[in-house]
């Protein structure tokens, strides 16, 4: 088959698997926090964000409101605006495959083509992880809403620090040096201070802001925080390649 | 009151950010304080849900099994587990020390 003869659409393959599976986890959290079946499997069609997903049934599993879950989603999905802009920047799609490509604009996605040179392998690589996740984070989503269900007592499985777990998840990959560490930590400790202090999820927010006061003022690397949470290409790799950037210089 | 406007909210506002990226000037990715911003901002708020996650029950804070997973979800990634295997690590720790007596 041509496509698999495609180095992109291998990669774009394989990390659509890894992501996919840990769409049962996004089900499971999701049902713990008291989402039905129905509304999880919503917030993977629909929102198709993992990073939002886990933030918008991590405030509500937290007590907090469905405005201040919406608002926690909403600002963690600015990124996929940044992607979005990276990616026209390299593809541009016209018509319907300019909005079937804003839905599929996620971490994977993004990191897929954006580590390939060439036009044609930098769209396989969109389209394979993009759909790819799309449909195998929505399958998983959907077992583990269901599994979630029938687990009964979250605590008792220890659910609670899976959340846990998948937050610094997250995070994890997008500490690359001293600053980011720095910000996370003044963040976190914003939160912890904020807690006892202001209606649940609110503390998030005010973080939020925190941090985007620190991106105000500071003068750390522009792409700091923003790549993608995965790394599709195994070093030593194809040199990993960003959108074209007049004036934005080398990122790596 | 039902969580479905939020949802269905939320899910419009997260596609119309994607689409936006595709609709704004390519020229707009010069202004590095833009991009700056989307960075610091995700990696505040992850860090800011990781510890809500952990020490935050409801209005209250304290220390419980909720510790143990974060030491060992980060155990599991400085061995470079992959994401599942961390998530796993974290509910198995936090199950084990409630098994222990942990609150």
């Amino acid at each position: 088959m041509k496509l698999l003869a495609s180095a992109a659409a291998r990669v774009g393959l394989s990390i659509s698997i890894a992501t996919g599976l840990y769409g049962i986890s996004f089900g499971a959290l999701s049902s713990a926090a008291g989402l039905d079946v129905l509304q999880t499997q919503a917030l993977s069609l629909l929102l198709f964000s993992g990073g939002s997903q886990f933030a918008f049934v991590g405030v509500v599993a937290g007590g907090g409101t469905g405005v201040a879950a919406m608002s926690a989603a909403a600002l963690l999905g600015i990124r996929n605006g940044i992607y979005g802009m990276q990616i026209n920047a390299l593809l541009r799609p016209r018509g319907w495959r300019r909005l079937a490509a804003a839905q599929v604009t996620i971490d994977e996605s993004t990191a897929t083509a954006t580590g390939q040179s060439e036009p044609a392998e930098q769209s396989r690589g969109f389209w394979v992880a993009g759909v790819g996740v799309f449909v195998l984070w929505n399958l998983f989503t959907l077992a583990g809403a269901l599994a979630g269900d029938a687990l009964g007592d979250p605590r008792r499985i220890g659910l609670d620090g899976a959340a846990v777990a998948a937050f610094l998840g997250l995070l994890w990959p997008r500490l690359k040096g001293r600053e980011p560490a720095a910000i996370a930590v003044v963040c976190a400790l914003v939160t912890v201070l904020g807690v006892p202090l202001l209606p649940p999820g609110v503390p998030i927010l005010v973080a939020a802001a925190v941090a985007a006061v620190i991106g105000w003022v500071s003068h750390g690397r522009a792409s700091e925080g923003l790549e993608p949470d995965v790394e599709p290409y195994p070093e030593p790799g194809p040199v990993p390649r960003r959108a074209p950037r007049p004036g934005g210089g080398e990122q790596r | 009151m039902s969580l479905w406007p939020w949802v269905v909210l939320a899910a419009g506002l997260a596609y119309a950010t994607k689409l936006l990226g595709y609709l704004v000037p390519p020229q707009l990715l010069e202004h590095p304080r833009m991009t700056r911003i989307a960075g610091t901002l995700t990696i505040g708020l992850l860090a800011s849900l990781t510890a809500m996650n952990t020490f935050s029950s409801g209005q209250s804070l304290g220390l419980d099994a909720r510790l143990g997973a974060l030491a060992a979800a980060g155990l599991a990634l400085w061995l470079r587990a992959p994401f599942l295997v961390v998530v796993v690590a974290g509910a198995a720790a936090a199950a084990l020390l409630r098994m222990a007596g942990a609150a």
